[in-house]
């Protein structure tokens, strides 16, 4: 069907286009420029357009594609980095130079690369199949078995399916018997991104997602399945906090959204990950990890679909049952792109110029993360991590206050933290996480029976250090009693011996549960007996004065993930030392 | 290709043509539009259907007789010539010579939008600028490629700062500087000719490229002409293999011409009037700073932006912020005390730092002494709050010390002469000896080994 252009107005046209459904696919122009039909009147198409619409002029030929945003879902996504629409940018780079032209056409996929694929073997011709059932496997990478899936829309009688051996995309693997007519089946299927893929049932969250880093897996965890929003200004560290998600999750697949965000940062990844090794499979970290890029230069309208993009693959990988982080940087520029939209729209604007669909927008984003009974009947989750950017570091702009809302972990960054290089700047008296509990009964299993008390003790100590760091800041801290004052010198060890964690440290930059909750008892251990020791009126000059202070926060990078052994041997050390000064003022004391 | 004439404009409003019933004209394209008295003025087309155009007038709408203004379509963007001949000259907003020499003459030309480089193309910046002061070296280290902006405020001492930036930079080892495209929005005479200047004293002139648009120019122009300068940043860059620093002074000038116009075309406002897509739009200037892959050249960007009353959180800074790799922040506070350059280095910050510095690049320490000056600064600032309040007199003797740390630090670090040049080994022995002031069971964040070897504490008493 085609139709002609009557109005550019930036990233929005409209075009005389009869027929044409809302969110099918339109090719524009002479270059075949992509865009997306958003809205209808008459005879008239509204349409988002995916790249430039410069030199663009009316009476250019607009062609309805029939088919609405869609991804290619099959062996080859991995390693990968696409742009807002899945087009592969390093096949990209290779064929049309260092600059993205106008109308670039390549298939998501490389189609002629041959997979070895090897059929399921439970499988039987004759047999009544539907959608989601696995067909076979690919070795995708060496560290992830891909499961060859029966589109989700697709059911009926097995006919055909083909032996072991060496397919690329677009050799057909096994046919079904749909209705009347026999269908094909490949390696890969297309799937429409705003449509969220299908599942059996919903299941609880019941696993932590380890992501190594102290102040969000033994303070503030967040679950496989769960949602979490990392709001931050800039330069509060925002990107890497995301990259070590990214870097150390335990995790089966990684998926990068870079969203209207800055291109050195995906370079980054691209030049880094490769040469990282995976803690889990031992492998590089770019075998499990793909990237969708749409940096802040790449036109506005495939920033917004670039996320929906990210979450499908996401679901895919989901639906092999495998578990899949998808860390969104950042939400606060799609929301950007709606509003950019919606205000060239002419529609009302509700809040700071935003569009009054945002939140249910989000909200509906979010809610694709989850841990689910697949249509094969596994388990795989989708956890989402959604950057916010708030202007001006204010938390109650729109986008931060409807995440809050929505999400279950709240990662909030701090600029005063960073700006005193605390790092990770992550605020522990404005985050929150309502997965606690959950998280208890694995890290209970995994540590010691003490560590949700460890954990809550912890927090205690570092908000009655806030309450008295007020005071200290109004009077000095000579009006505190010795007790207060040990209350802020033991907040300082938790901080700068846990919660403080430098990405850039080859030690520091993971840390197993075991050392997270080992460093954690060390601290927690000095503050307990300082406490004792100042019944015994121990000065706290001398407390600090003990050597054992300044190595508690060093031991972070002294031991790493596998010489926890050296921080249960420096358990005893402390404790001998403190057993040393408890018997000289205890005997003091008795003389007197 | 056919170029079009019409008469008859339909309306004017703001610094807005409208021409009624002129079929296929597509968007983006330049036009020339003259007036009844003949005189010519630029535009671009800035919405495009068979009823109606809407054309944004560069030289403004003032004047403009509806009846008697022929409007004549070019039929292509706004585009600048490109030639190695581009050194050493000067241009206005939209590439016309304002030396008074002819027009460039070249069959290179290239729409000044650019277009986005493929992220997947792009080389990682990693090489280490020594700029010889010691706030940016020591604690926000510039590299090769990086876009770097100067926060500033009216008043403030940017405009020495980047001179002596542009007369220091130089990487380690290396003699080679850099070509400088100086493109300069709403600049005052004076501040026009204080870079000018600037750059005849040290005799790089001839490796400068300057596009002038002064505060009584034409405030449209402004929205042209950093995108032209960086079309011919990156024609040096890419196509000639030089290193390129682009200074772009000053970015609220910009940003407030894009208000302008985006006000009179109608755009929901965001924050402040400033339009929805004032990220976007920023973003599609300073992204254009970087290093590809196979390429020798690279654009190396320090954007000023001055902070409208002082506040970082206004949308100009704010926004930049989150796209640019970090920002120096000048401080009042310090100017006032007579400190230069006075930099704030609590708010400043280097994204590409880490990788830029280090053993093979600078010293192997750098980073952690970076950070334990940060953190020590830090503290210090806290502690000088209190003193504020309770008087220095009941501060404890370690509070005293940091008193002591922030003060000297503050004179001996961030002050320095304005054609002091610091290698990044000066740079690191002052911070050792700053360090020395505060005792070495305080200093976390380096290792012992380093403190074993740089660290020179003595107990005031002893002193």
């Amino acid at each position: 069907m085609a139709g002609k252009l009557i109005e550019i107005n930036g990233p929005l046209v409209r075009a005389q286009l009869e027929k044409a459904v809302n969110g099918e696919q339109v090719s524009i122009g002479q270059l075949g420029i992509i865009g997306e039909v958003i809205g209808r009147d008459g005879d008239y198409s509204t349409i988002q357009v995916y790249e430039d619409t410069e030199s663009l002029r009316p009476g250019e030929e607009v062609i309805a594609l029939g088919y609405p945003l869609s991804v290619e879902l099959g062996p080859g996504l991995l390693g990968n980095i696409f742009d807002g629409i899945q087009r592969p940018l390093e096949t990209l780079a290779k064929i049309a130079g260092d600059y993205i032209p106008k109308g670039a056409k390549v298939t998501p996929l490389d189609h002629k690369k041959l997979w070895h694929f090897k059929p399921n073997s439970e499988r039987h011709e004759g047999e009544k199949l539907s959608g989601g059932e696995i067909l076979g496997t690919v070795q995708e990478t060496e560290s992830i078995v891909h499961s060859i899936l029966v589109p989700p829309n697709t059911q009926g009688e097995l006919i055909l399916l083909k032996l072991e051996g060496d397919y690329c995309l677009d050799d057909s693997i096994a046919s079904v018997q749909q209705g009347k007519e026999e269908k094909l089946l490949y390696l890969y299927h297309r799937w429409p991104v705003r449509q969220p893929r299908p599942y059996k049932v919903r299941d609880h969250a019941i696993a932590p997602l380890i992501t190594g880093q102290r102040i969000f897996d033994t303070f503030f965890p967040l679950l496989k399945g769960g949602k979490a929003a990392v709001p931050g200004p800039f330069g509060a560290g925002k990107t890497m906090v995301q990259q070590q998600i990214a870097r150390w999750s335990n995790a089966d697949i990684v998926i990068y959204v870079g969203c209207g965000e800055r291109g050195n940062e995906l370079v980054d990844i691209l030049t880094t990950f490769p040469d990282i090794v995976d803690p889990k499979s031992k492998r590089s970290l770019m075998e499990r990890t793909l990237l969708v890029a749409n940096t802040s230069n790449m036109p506005v309208v495939a920033r917004e679909a670039s996320i929906y993009v990210g979450v499908t693959i996401a679901e895919y990988y989901r639906d092999q049952g495998l578990d899949v982080v998808m860390v969104a940087d950042s939400t606060s520029r799609w929301a950007e792109a709606l509003r950019e939209v919606s205000g060239r729209l002419g529609q009302m604007p509700v809040e700071e110029g935003y569009p009054a669909y945002l939140a249910s927008r989000l909200s509906a984003f979010y809610e694709r993360a989850g841990r689910v009974h697949t249509l094969s009947e596994q388990r795989g989750s989708v956890t989402l991590i959604g950057a916010v950017s708030p202007p001006g570091g204010d938390f109650s702009e729109p986008v931060t206050g409807h995440s809050k809302e929505i999400v279950q972990t709240f990662w909030a960054l701090s600029k005063e933290l960073a700006d005193a290089r605390h790092y990770p700047s992550v605020s522990w008296t404005e985050s929150f996480s309502g997965y606690v509990n959950t998280a208890a009964k694995w890290w209970v299993k995994q540590t010691d029976q003490e560590w949700l008390q460890l954990r809550n003790d912890a927090l205690t100590l570092l908000s009655r250090d806030t309450e008295l760091m007020r005071i200290v800041n109004l009077v000095g801290p000579e009006a505190l009693s010795p007790e207060q004052r040990w209350i802020i010198d033991g907040a300082n060890l938790i901080k700068e011996g846990v919660l403080q964690q430098s990405a850039l440290d080859d030690v520091d930059s993971y840390a197993s549960p075991e050392k997270q909750y080992l460093l954690l008892k060390i601290m927690m251990l000095i503050y307990n007996r300082g406490v004792d020791l100042l019944k015994l009126e121990v000065p706290v000059q001398e407390l600090n004065r003990l050597s054992i202070m300044g190595k508690a926060k060093r031991c972070k990078s002294t031991y790493s993930s596998e010489q926890t052994q050296g921080l249960r041997d420096f358990i005893n050390a402390i404790n001998q030392v403190f057993d040393q000064l408890e018997h000289t003022y205890s005997e003091n004391l008795h003389k007197v | 290709m056919s170029e079009l004439e019409y008469r008859y404009a339909s309306a004017v409003k703001g610094g807005l043509l409208f021409m009624s019933h002129v079929p296929n004209i597509a968007f983006g394209d330049r036009v020339i539009i003259s007036d009844h008295k003949n005189q010519l003025r630029n535009g671009q087309v800035v919405m495009s259907s068979n009823e109606l155009i809407m054309i944004q007038v560069i030289e403004g709408t003032e004047d403009l007789d509806l009846e008697r203004t022929w409007v004549r379509f070019l039929e292509k963007p706004f585009e600048i010539a490109l030639s190695p001949d581009v050194l050493g000259r000067v241009f206005n907003g939209i590439g016309q010579p304002k030396d008074g020499r002819p027009p460039l003459i070249s069959t290179l030309k290239r729409n000044v939008n650019g277009a986005p480089v493929n992220p997947a193309a792009r080389s990682y910046p990693k090489e280490f600028i020594q700029t010889g002061i010691s706030a940016i070296d020591g604690l926000n280290s510039l590299v090769r490629g990086q876009k770097l902006p100067i926060f500033t405020g009216s008043g403030l001492t940017h405009n020495r700062l980047l001179a002596q930036i542009v007369r220091q930079a130089k990487l380690l080892g290396e003699e080679s500087g850099f070509a400088i495209v100086f493109a300069a929005m709403g600049l005052s005479y004076s501040d026009t000719q204080y870079y000018i200047e600037n750059f005849e004293n040290n005799g790089v002139l001839g490796n400068v490229v300057m596009f002038i648009n002064q505060a009584d120019d034409p405030p449209l122009e402004r929205l042209i002409l950093p995108r032209a300068a960086l079309t011919v940043a990156e024609y040096l860059a890419f196509d000639k293999d030089m290193h390129v620093l682009v200074i772009l002074t000053d970015m609220t000038n910009y940003s407030e011409a894009l208000r302008e116009i985006s006000t009179a075309k109608g755009d929901v406002p965001a924050r402040k009037g400033y339009p929805g897509y004032l990220y976007s739009d920023l973003a599609s200037i300073y992204e254009r700073a970087g290093r590809i892959k196979n390429r020798h050249g690279s654009i190396t960007m320090m954007p000023v932006v001055s902070m409208p009353s002082d506040d970082i959180t206004h949308p100009i800074p704010d926004l930049t912020g989150y796209i640019t790799e970090g920002q120096i922040v000048l401080a009042r506070e310090l100017h006032n005390q007579g400190i230069y350059p006075p930099i704030d280095i609590s708010p400043s910050l280097s994204r590409l730092m880490k990788d830029g510095v280090g053993r093979n690049d600078t010293r192997d320490d750098h980073i952690r002494v970076a950070n334990q000056l940060y953190a020590a600064y830090a503290k210090a600032l806290e502690i000088r709050n209190l003193a504020s309040i309770i008087g220095a007199e009941d501060l404890s003797d370690i509070d005293q010390h940091f008193l002591d740390f922030a003060d000297q630090f503050e004179k001996r670090f961030i002050q320095q002469k304005e054609n002091e040049e610091r290698s990044i080994f000066e740079t690191l022995n002052i911070a050792w000896d700053l360090l020395s002031i505060l005792p070495a069971n305080l200093l976390s964040r380096v290792t012992e080994e380093e403190l074993a070897k740089y660290h020179r504490w003595k107990e005031r008493s002893e002193v």
